[in-house]
């Protein structure tokens, strides 16, 4: 990193944005520990930076469950289990609904203390990779599995009379509370085991990255990404099922049955009753399992929507690939073209070295390889299919107190914190026990109303990408690799629109290429459908589950994210340019403008209206 | 145009056979085969001379000078290489070999908007000739224009054969003039819009994982020389984008008058010296052409190229010279990587660590 002269320039305190007309009191409706209460009087002061990668919108009270378990997760491996020498984890409030994070660095005194602790963790983990990941696949599994057994129903009018002769002695209540706290726990476990590799994974990553630096100083940063990427990974297996069965539909001739794909059942029933429609089917349905526990969102927002529940959207895909197959076009991701362009640019790289440093960069690549597909494919595993089990059992408790008239709708559950959620599951049993009315129907219709409009109001206000002062520089590794904040990152974003120069948007050169097209803004997942063949995708972030998007588009600019982000990966995966953690692109790139993307250089520049 | 064992165009997919191409047309048709553009243009071949000389006959005149000959009476040779000189610069050739050429010719032109200069230069086969300064480097007759003007030039090449040195030399070592035979390079003249050097390596460090190009407009001469301060651009060698690159002032350019048959050197205005002379694609077209060089001659290579004015977009880079890159290439110039032997097999728990602690203390 290039040294950065001292900036008197600035972010905003916490302090000193304005709340949105109608937010006031926004703070209540957060556990007290997630918003800055300044107690010590250093939270308005010190640096932290928005994390709208993963949290884009304004949390509901109940979803910051995922932002609390995720980024606690996350420090706690930094510092309780690996002994990282120079990094704790990354400290997070909520504020005017958006997630703000600080990484917290080792004192320098504290450093060699934590040194051979940390080579015997890691040391241990790295050794016994193999056997270790497949301890966590069963671990993972079994508390997906566990969760899925978890079943809410309204409490009976009476008690079985079965359980007076058996003398039970409960009333079934104690089944409601302790599967949702059950629910709660197997959610954190999972967010427990989802870190367990995955700071292992970028640590090789950036091992094999700071060897490669100093070797080949200047080296691109996606020439060591494309070193050590999977070819075939998990992540992408959702997607590549829509195009088998978009392909296996082609050949049995079902392609008419697909004409409108948001009728499900329709959809299904003129497959089933076509030749051939059969063997779809059973195709269908083996892919489900469990490939469609896949979200077009990240899985931290209750919004979120998975194929398994909202199948139009999978059928959508699978409509669009087909009409692309009649079109002669080839789907499937080029494969055979990826693994051979990894493997030149390592035998290039390679040519260069003899001796020691090409031992060196063998067992560093091999680690990282080794490691690091990981870092995408366990995504499937916490964000996709047990997140999406998890929102669907919160669904299903909701379910009980829209049947006892607690709120109206499954998605209200939402406003309300999950201890709150506790409280009024205490509320509905004991109204239930009592034989009388429970307080929350005549309380909580009116509350989330009014936190309704506190939510919508917070989301009137784009975040900020950091507050106060940022230090001179930022050498915390994965706030580096993960969310792109690097020294430069920061100083661009306080250029802001006065950088100068020619004009031209830049990022980090993510994937490389140069494509001209015609920009598709896009700011939810919702507006995806509205993506065109061709068009260029500038987003504020994107999921890796944006798969099928993928295949449609030339190119992608994105606001946040750093060389492994989402969008990177997806891209290289791809062979799609693109340009991440421009700040700015979607702000100032419009719909409809024909624009240049270098991916090689990180430059994106608008060309005409 | 079809190859024949008489004309063979650079680019015409001939394997390059060095009797009948002589040592720099053979060179200039394995190097445009290899990706590495030469300016185009056609070989006279050996054949083409032998049956020039056999069927206009020059053979026999040229043996009778030859007959007797004594070294040490230099008056002599000197004599009887002018002889023989004239009789290859003047007596008539038949006409379907002249055809030859002009069809040849022709054919090259016909690749341009207007007629473009051409150069014509000898091509020998060396052992021919005396050691440091064969033919092919000394007969070459640049701003060549017209038909009759290559004819006439061709044949002055053929005649550098038998300059008093030639004859002399051959004399002395006892080398027959039986088989003595010339190859002629007829060679567009580069209409050079920018030029400069490419080094497949960072001659400042010399890391070798980097292409580093210097590049200013007109003629590369003044690149070269230091004249001007070009363009610089570094490339990552196997990712081919650009990692460094710092805009030079090109200040001046050397352009061709082709009216007089010389070079010109004018100002270059303010638009053009503040913006890189070259785009993303001849950077990346240039990168990839002193790769191929560097595999084609297996070390690291300083390559002179120019992009031409005459040739269309996409097929104007021409390689004017490669040769390898001597100072860092040795390897004196690599980073020693600071790293302990593994203490485990597949991976450097230490270096992680060094990794993580490095940026302390700096800050």
């Amino acid at each position: 990193m290039t040294a950065v002269q001292p900036s008197l320039k600035s972010f905003p305190k916490p302090s000193e944005l304005p709340v949105p007309p109608g937010a006031e009191g926004w703070e209540e409706l957060y556990p007290y520990n997630l918003v800055f209460r300044n107690g010590s009087g250093a939270e308005d002061e010190k640096f932290w930076f928005c994390d709208s990668q993963h949290w884009p919108t304004v949390f509901k009270p109940f979803e910051t469950i995922g932002g609390e378990f995720a980024v606690k997760c996350l420090g706690q491996y930094n510092a309780r289990h690996l002994i990282i020498p120079v990094a704790n984890g990354i400290e997070f409030k909520i504020h005017l609904g958006y997630l703000y994070m600080s990484p917290i660095p080792v004192p320098e005194e504290q450093i060699p203390a934590r040194v051979p602790e940390f080579e015997r963790r890691v040391g241990h983990y790295f050794q016994n990779w193999d056997s270790l990941l497949e301890k966590w696949r069963q671990k993972v599994r079994a508390t997906i599995d566990e969760m899925e057994g978890l079943t809410f129903k309204p409490l009976p009018e009476m008690v079985p009379f079965d359980d007076i002769l058996s003398g039970k002695a409960k009333d079934g209540s104690e089944v409601l509370m302790e599967g949702y706290d059950r629910l709660i726990q197997l959610c954190y476990q999972n967010w427990q085991y989802h870190f367990e590799f995955l700071n292992l994974g970028y640590l090789a990553y950036l091992d094999f990255f700071s060897f490669c630096k100093q070797v080949f100083p200047g080296i691109p940063d996606q020439a060591i990404a494309k070193m050590v990427q999977g070819v075939d990974m998990e992540l992408f297996r959702p997607d590549d099922e829509l195009k088998k069965l978009a392909t296996l539909a082609v050949r049995l001739g079902l392609q008419s049955a697909f004409a409108d794909t948001d009728d499900v059942p329709g959809t299904l029933a003129r497959v089933a009753e076509a030749a051939g429609g059969r063997e779809w089917l059973d195709a269908y349905m083996a892919a489900q399992d469990p490939w469609f526990n896949f979200t077009i969102g990240n899985g931290f927002y209750g919004h979120d929507e998975y194929w398994i529940e909202h199948q139009e959207i999978p059928l959508g895909f699978i409509k669009d690939y087909i009409r692309r197959l009649e079109q002669g076009e080839q789907i499937m991701r080029p494969v055979d073209e990826l693994i051979a362009e990894r493997d030149r640019i390592v035998s290039e790289y390679r040519e260069l070295l003899d001796g020691e440093q090409l031992a060196q960069f063998d067992a560093k690549r091999g680690l990282a390889a080794t490691a690091y597909p990981y870092v995408e494919n366990h995504n499937f595993y916490i964000e996709h299919w047990t997140m999406g089990v998890f929102w669907r059992k919160v669904r299903e408790l909701s379910a009980v107190f829209v049947a006892a008239g607690f709120w109206a709708d499954r998605d209200d559950i939402l406003y309300l914190t999950r201890g709150e959620v506790r409280e009024a599951l205490f509320d509905y049993v004991c109204g239930w026990g009592v034989g009388t009315e429970a307080t929350g129907p005549h309380y909580w219709p009116a509350e989330i109303e009014r936190r309704r409009a506190i939510i919508d109001a917070l989301k009137t206000q784009r975040p900020q990408p950091a507050l106060n002062t940022p230090p001179a520089q930022i050498t915390e590794p994965f706030t580096m690799m993960l969310y792109g904040i690097t020294t430069e990152q920061v100083q661009q974003w306080l250029a802001g629109d006065d950088e100068g120069g020619d004009g031209a948007i830049t990022g980090m050169a993510a994937s490389p290429g140069v494509v001209e097209g015609i920009a598709r803004v896009v700011t939810s997942a919702d507006q995806l459908s509205e993506v065109q063949q061709d068009e260029i995708l500038v987003a504020t972030i994107t999921a890796p589950s944006w798969g099928p998007i993928f295949g449609k588009i030339k190119a992608t600019v994105t606001d946040i994210g750093g060389m492994m982000s989402h969008a990177a990966i997806v891209c290289r995966e791809y062979g799609l340019p693109a340009v991440t953690g421009t700040g700015r692109a979607s702000t100032t790139i419009r719909t409809g403008q024909r624009i240049r993307v270098d991916g090689s250089a990180g430059r994106v520049e608008i060309l005409s209206d | 145009m079809q190859d024949t064992p008489y004309i063979q165009f650079f680019d015409g997919g001939s394997e390059p056979t060095h009797a009948l191409l002589g040592g720099k047309c053979a060179s200039l048709v394995t190097m445009t085969a290899a990706g590495m553009p030469v300016p185009p243009g056609f070989a006279v071949t050996t054949a083409h001379y032998d049956e020039v000389v056999h069927r206009s006959g020059m053979a026999a005149a040229i043996q009778a000078e030859l007959a007797g000959l004594d070294y040490h009476d230099v008056a002599a040779v000197d004599a009887a290489s002018a002889r023989i000189r004239e009789q290859i610069a003047s007596r008539e050739i038949p006409a379907d070999l002249r055809a030859q050429v002009l069809a040849a010719y022709d054919a090259l032109q016909s690749r341009f908007a207007d007629e473009v200069p051409v150069a014509v230069r000898s091509s020998a086969t060396a052992e021919d000739l005396p050691d440091a300064s064969f033919a092919g480097q000394q007969d070459t007759y640049l701003w060549v224009r017209g038909r009759d003007a290559v004819l006439e030039h061709i044949r002055r090449c053929w005649a550098s054969l038998y300059t008093c040195r030639a004859i002399l030399y051959r004399l002395k070592n006892g080398i027959p003039d039986e088989g003595l035979s010339m190859a002629v390079a007829v060679q567009k003249m580069v209409n050079s819009r920018v030029a400069g050097v490419a080094m497949t390596i960072d001659p400042t460090s010399g890391d070798r994982s980097k292409i580093t190009i210097d590049a200013s407009y007109g003629v590369g001469e003044m690149v070269v020389s230091g004249q001007v301060t070009p363009d610089n651009i570094v490339l990552d060698k196997v990712m081919l984008c650009v990692v460094a690159e710092t805009i030079g002032d090109k200040h001046a350019e050397l352009v061709p008058d082709v009216a007089a048959g010389r070079l010109v050197e004018r100002a270059v205005d303010a638009e053009r010296r503040r913006r890189r002379c070259l785009t993303a694609e001849e950077v990346t077209a240039i990168a990839r052409m002193a790769k191929r060089a560097e595999k084609h001659y297996c070390c690291p290579q300083d390559v002179e190229w120019a992009l031409d004015a005459d040739l269309p977009p996409g097929q104007d880079l021409l390689l004017l010279q490669a040769r390898p890159e001597t100072v860092h290439s040795a390897g004196s110039g690599r980073k020693e990587a600071p790293a302990p032997a593994p203490a485990v097999p597949g991976f450097n728990l230490s270096g992680i660590t060094s990794m993580l602690t490095a940026g302390l203390g700096k800050v």
